[in-house]
Order: structure tokens, then C-alpha cells, then sequence
């Protein structure tokens, strides 16, 4: 397969920005380069934003509603702003998890969006999983996110919600959520399946997160961090985009790493975030 | 199995190695900066979004891509201002070394 100049010159774009993101995670891990990392990772997204917007230039079809698209960059960037310089910094958890909760929203839309328009029997093995897993994903990250940042502002209480049997009705919702999944691969055309994964990710957000307590919260925006890497890896695999996979396993991995060496750090039990109050100190009952 | 999922894993699995190794040795001073970052980085789902949003699609699907976009641009402009923000208060704190 032969790819005409334009395009060829989209995918080094997209190279370019996954080595830009590569090197700015490096940068990240030192103080003396960190704001040298941030910089390059700006470059990356602009060049990995630019590089798509280009494709819709160059390839007729691909791109062809760009009032929409500029409209929604312009006032998304308005609100980015503004979202990015007044608010306090102690409100910096507060902040993150705000901004995964858009993030999720995001890659579950595109999810639905790829299903509305090229799902139906003919979807391949391939695509139908990756959009079931980045519609899962997705919704989790939003509806969780949600909930850690309700959690750290005091809108729904910071102590652990927990519940007879809590775990065993989790993991059935979340094998009930692969099942489908599972069965959408053998039936691409169900649409009920596809919008079940969509709502069993939106419940199961608002479930994981529920019994967890306040104070782990920061570990908990890793988790869905990473959950949201991993939901955009997946778009890329829809796609065929590699700029997509290469980032969303960066931040996927990095996440999760992140969020093992914070538990350790703040000594808690990486288990206890992950599986909820499960096991913990008998103290808040 | 196809080629094209074949050379997406070798992608995928190389770049989460990658992710791996670069975070491992990161001190805890940086943490919730890099948190930040790693957010930021996640709105790569932009180019998702855009491509959503821009198709020659349904009023339903350009729409729902549109709000995509929003709340992606949100998420990658919001992520990299607020990161950049935490590390200039680092400079200010340590001084110059």
C-alpha cells in the first residue's frame, strides 16, 4: 500500500508527536526538566492535531463539517483556559479529575459515534472490540471521575460506601460487561449489546469508585488515568491511528505505574484502592 | 488475525513498555505533577474527536463528535496550563540549583 505525499507526510506528523510524547514523559520524571518535557508534549499534541486536520484537508471525505470542529476547539480552549488559570491550587485533585471526567466523556462519545456510523454485522472482529472496550472505558472514566471529584469536594460523602456483597456484584457487572463485549464480536449487528457495555461502564464508574475513601482519591485519578490511556489505545486500534495507540498505552502504563508508586508513598495498600474498602481497618464502621 | 492488529500490538506493547520505564524512577515531589501530565497527554483522544466530529456523518453523530471535541480540548488545554502552572511554583519554591 502506497500513500500519497500528503499522507505520508500526516504520518511522520504522527511519529514526530509520539517521540515528542515519549520525550516530554522522560523530561517529567526530573525537576530541573520537567517544564522542558510539558513544552514538548505541547509540541506533540499540536503537530498530532494539526497532522489529522491536514488529512482533512488533503483527503476529500474524511473531514467535511469544520464549523463544528472549529467552534468546538475554540470554546473548548476557552474553557480549558480558563479552567487552567483561576483555579486554586490546593484545588488540584479537584482540578484532574474534572478534567479526566471530559477526557472519558470524550473517548466514549467518538465510541458511539464510530458504532452509530460504521457499526452493523459487517463491523470486523478487530473494530467491534476495540469500540466496545473504548465505549467501556470510556464511560467508566467519565461517571468515575465524576464521583472522585465529588468525593474530594464534599458533594457525596469521602468515607467508604460499602455493602454486602460489593465485590461479588462488581465482578459479575464487570464479566457481565466483557460478556457482552465477547458476544458482540459473534454479532457485531447488536446495538442493544454495544449500548448495554456504553451504561454497564457508566454504573460500573459510579460503583468502583463509591466504596474507596477520600483520601485515596489521587490514586484513584491514576487508575482512571491510565483507564482513559487505555480507552484512547483502543480508538487508535479502531482507527487503524497509531499516534493514538503509541500515547494511550504511554499514558495507560505510566498511569498505573504512577498510581502503584503514589499508594506506596502515601503507604497504603495498592489492593485496598483497587478493590475498594475490601479489607480495610474495621475504623470508619 | 489480521496484520494490521499484529503491528497495532508490536505499537501498543512497545510504547507500554516504554511508559513503564520512563515513570519508574520518578520522585514523589513529581507525582501529582505528572498526574496532571499524564491527563493531559490522554486528550490525545482529540484526534479521535476530530475525526468523529468532522465525517460526513448524521446530525446525531456530528453532534455527539462536536461535544467529543469540546470536552477533549478541555481536557488537553486545561491538563498542560495546569501542569506548567505546578512547576513554575516548583522553580519559585527550590530556587535556582
Amino acid at each position: 500500500m502506497t500513500l500519497s505525499t500528503t499522507e505520508t507526510f500526516v504520518q511522520l506528523l504522527y511519529l514526530a508527536a509520539s517521540i515528542l510524547f515519549i520525550l516530554g514523559l522522560r523530561d517529567l520524571g526530573d525537576a530541573q526538566t520537567a517544564r522542558r518535557g510539558v513544552l514538548l508534549a505541547e509540541v506533540g499534541m499540536v503537530a498530532a492535531v494539526a497532522g489529522t486536520l491536514l488529512y482533512g484537508v488533503a483527503v476529500t471525505g474524511v473531514i467535511v463539517r469544520w464549523e463544528w470542529i472549529l467552534v468546538a476547539l475554540l470554546i473548548g480552549s476557552a474553557i480549558g483556559t480558563g479552567m487552567g488559570l483561576w483555579i486554586p491550587m490546593t484545588k488540584m485533585p479537584e482540578r484532574i479529575a474534572l478534567s479526566h471526567a471530559f477526557g472519558g466523556l470524550a473517548v466514549g462519545l467518538v465510541g458511539v459515534v464510530e458504532y452509530l456510523e460504521h457499526g452493523g454485522p459487517k463491523m470486523s472482529t478487530l473494530q467491534v472490540t476495540a469500540t466496545g472496550l473504548e465505549v467501556a472505558l470510556g464511560a467508566l472514566t467519565f461517571t468515575g471521575s465524576l464521583m472522585a471529584f465529588g468525593k474530594l469536594q464534599g458533594f457525596i460523602t469521602g468515607r467508604p460506601v460499602t455493602y454486602p456483597g460489593q465485590n461479588a456484584s462488581n465482578g459479575l457487572l464487570i464479566a457481565g460487561t466483557l460478556g457482552l463485549i465477547g458476544l458482540l464480536v459473534y454479532q457485531p449487528g447488536a446495538a442493544w449489546a454495544f449500548y448495554a457495555v456504553a451504561a454497564l461502564g457508566v454504573l460500573l464508574g459510579v460503583l468502583l469508585v463509591l466504596p474507596i475513601g477520600g483520601a485515596d482519591m489521587p490514586v484513584v485519578i491514576c487508575l482512571l488515568n491510565s483507564y482513559a490511556g487505555l480507552a484512547a489505545a483502543a480508538t487508535g486500534f479502531a482507527l487503524g491511528n497509531n499516534v493514538l495507540i503509541i500515547c494511550g498505552a504511554l499514558d495507560g502504563f505510566s498511569g498505573f505505574i504512577l498510581g502503584m508508586m503514589m499508594s506506596k508513598a502515601m503507604n497504603r495498600s495498592f489492593t485496598n484502592v483497587l478493590f475498594g474498602a475490601f479489607g480495610a481497618e474495621p475504623e470508619g464502621k | 488475525m489480521s496484520l494490521t492488529l499484529i503491528f497495532g500490538l508490536y505499537v501498543f506493547f512497545l510504547a507500554a513498555f516504554t511508559g513503564y520505564q520512563v515513570i519508574s524512577k520518578v520522585p514523589h515531589l513529581l507525582h501529582t505533577p505528572l498526574m496532571a501530565f499524564t491527563n493531559a497527554i490522554s486528550g490525545i483522544s482529540l484526534v479521535g474527536s476530530l475525526l468523529a466530529a468532522g465525517g460526513h456523518y448524521g446530525t446525531l453523530s456530528t453532534v455527539l463528535g462536536a461535544v467529543a471535541v469540546l470536552a477533549a480540548t478541555i481536557n488537553v488545554v486545561g491538563g498542560f496550563l495546569i501542569t506548567d502552572r505546578m512547576l513554575r511554583m516548583f522553580k519559585k519554591k527550590g530556587g535556582t540549583r
